[in-house]
């Protein structure tokens, strides 16, 4: 007798509210299909998958796209590769942002505080593309700035993009260079809304200015630190295509330090053509992905549960 | 104190510095886009060449240029996918910010979902390609970009602060939801409107991903897929030299078209900066305090 019930409930809801739920149609069905009609499509990681047959025709061939994938030897060198730059964006980023943050929190002036904020922010608001160019006029072999300063200091020239050594350095400094600005602000934010009384107690107690920073304002940061990076933990298996392809594009010189999953499962889809290798690939990335952010998230939670996501 | 101004010091030159790193590398690509081809092969790039020329937009502006096609084209995806995406995120935040509605929960959990699990770029495609958008101008405008459910939130969070009182007399006057929304609760949500319209609009104005996944068609090529073609096709330089005068310069102006480029790419977004940046911070600081 409950189910009937329920159902009529359901429809004298929705006629009640008729107009409050056609204004949500859009984005529902927007959500749903780039959203949930998506999903489905992951299964063809285990199949032969054929673009004419499509998903119900395709062959099932179990897991020999996954065979395929981590049979080479790139597999653990992508999934190293993406790790490794994502946990020094997350960490070199929120060093940098924590220190500025603390330095512009001691400016005396208003004005030199504001113009050299939207200064460091500005570099947000560029594509990777332009980024690209920047990075090109500095360490483009022939004409860059890099080479000619090696020049002027007497030391040979390098060939910057036929040396994947120095790429992680420069992929990770152009990440904070973009977007340190954002954290920057935000961190500010939670400086100036810690309660002033602690710092008249701490300089009562005779603390100086490092002492106050050092167990005021960085404690009393951690929850938003905490949080920001919990947030980027999320992404941490995709490599942010847009950054790595624009810069290092199909270079693959540079691929053993810069080649994420999201540039391989990029080439596999658009340059070979196999959407089901990319799958596979995609669905392992998901995976990986989903488990270390419920690891950390768990790992938060047991040191401090106020400070877990969900 | 002197040790204090000791440090005051330090901080204005630290950040001074900074700001300066933040800066200077744009400087350099303006400079170059207004060096002599000639002057750049010699020294490379500069801060200060000798000789300074206009070949460059010269070519940009006067020649066999994609620059017009390719600009018309990010600003038609600019505005119109901006503005649809307003609405509908407006819309939809109204009507999970509805405290009366039954189902509201259960319609933020179903947008939710999505943010957390991303099925990824494969899906992605094959639903796309799906829907016919291939070498379409909608490639541009619809895949991820038409609707984020983060700006949803961000609409959500500040229409759940706007009392009921302020619609009880709409309401008693038998005025429905879609009236509410649009006449009550949009213009009282200026400031989060302008937030996510600049959220979208840059978002849209600096995507390539779409033309790079879904367009082949030169005339189909916003802006930042154009640049990002030009830095490895020399050819298309040469193209816009082949109908401009010879004489004009003996040297194809590679290097500084490609910087002129990504200068003209820039503009628009410095010259909205000011508001841009108002309504960034006040989003970034709402969606980071409550969502």
């Amino acid at each position: 007798m409950n189910e009937p019930k329920k159902k009529k409930g359901l429809l004298n809801e929705l006629r009640n509210n008729f107009s409050a739920y056609v204004l949500v149609i859009p984005a529902a069905l927007y959500t749903l299909i780039f959203g949930y009609i998506t999903m489905p499509y992951m299964l063809i990681a285990f199949q032969k998958f054929n673009y004419r047959t499509g998903i119900f025709g395709s062959e099932w061939i179990g897991l020999d796209n996954f065979r395929f994938f981590f049979s080479s030897s790139r597999a653990w060198q992508i999934t190293f590769n993406t790790l490794k730059l994502n946990f020094l964006f997350i960490v070199v980023g929120t060093l940098v942002a924590l220190a500025l943050a603390i330095l512009f929190n001691e400016l005396r002036s208003r004005w030199f505080s504001k113009v050299t904020q939207s200064t460091i922010l500005f570099p947000h608001f560029l594509s990777w593309v332009v980024v690209s160019y920047i990075i090109y006029s500095i360490f483009s072999t022939e004409y860059g700035l890099a080479n000619r300063m090696l020049d002027t200091i007497g030391l040979d020239r390098i060939n910057w993009y036929a040396s994947p050594e120095y790429w992680t350095a420069i992929l990770v400094s152009s990440n904070v260079w973009k977007d340190v600005g954002i954290s920057l602000v935000i961190y500010l934010a939670a400086i100036t809304g810690i309660d002033g009384s602690y710092y008249e107690a701490g300089q009562i107690d005779g603390a100086n200015r490092w002492q106050l920073v050092r167990h005021i304002t960085l404690p009393l940061l951690m929850p938003t630190v905490i949080i920001l990076s919990m947030l980027s933990l999320g992404k941490i298996m995709y490599g942010s295509f847009d950054m790595i392809y624009a810069i290092v594009k199909d270079n693959g010189l540079l691929y053993p330090t810069t080649d994420v999953i999201d540039t391989y499962v990029f080439r596999s889809l658009r340059n070979i053509g196999n959407p089901a290798q990319a799958m596979a690939i995609g669905l392992y990335q998901a995976v990986v992905g989903f488990i270390l952010v419920w690891g950390s998230n768990k790992l938060v939670r047991r040191i401090n549960p106020d400070n877990a996501l969900f | 104190m002197p040790r204090n101004r000791l440090f005051d010091v330090f901080n204005y030159v630290v950040i001074t510095a900074v700001a300066l790193i933040c800066t200077l590398p744009m400087l350099l690509i303006l400079i170059v886009s207004f060096t002599e081809e000639k002057v750049i092969q010699n020294n490379g790039y500069q801060f200060f060449p000798e000789t300074f020329s206009f070949d460059a937009y010269n070519l940009l502006l006067f020649g066999n240029t994609p620059l017009y096609q390719s600009y018309f084209i990010s600003i038609v995806v600019t505005v119109l996918g901006t503005a649809v995406a307003v609405v509908i995120t407006g819309m939809a935040g109204y009507t999970i910010s509805t405290r009366h509605l039954k189902y509201r929960n259960q319609l933020a959990v179903f947008f939710f979902i999505t943010m957390v699990f991303n099925p990824g770029i494969v899906p992605w495609y094959l639903v796309s390609t799906g829907m016919g958008l291939q070498n379409t101008i909608w490639a541009l405008i619809i895949p991820t970009l038409l609707f984020n459910p983060f700006n949803l939130f961000l609409v959500r969070n500040y229409m759940k602060e706007i009392p009921d009182s302020l619609t009880e007399a709409a309401r008693i006057d038998g005025a429905n939801d879609i009236y509410i929304a649009f006449r009550i609760f949009f213009p009282l949500s200026l400031p989060v409107l302008a937030t996510i319209t600049l959220f979208y609009g840059i978002a849209y104005w600096n995507n390539w991903f779409n033309a790079i996944m879904l367009v082949d068609k030169a005339n189909l090529y916003p802006l930042q897929y154009l640049l990002f073609k030009l830095n490895s096709e020399i050819s298309m330089i040469q193209q816009m030299q082949s109908m401009m005068d010879v004489s004009t310069s003996a040297v194809l102006p590679s290097e500084s078209v490609k910087m002129a480029t990504a200068i003209l790419t820039i503009g628009p977004i410095v010259l909205f900066y000011p508001f841009l940046q108002k309504y960034f911070i006040k989003g970034l600081l709402i969606g980071s305090v409550k969502g």
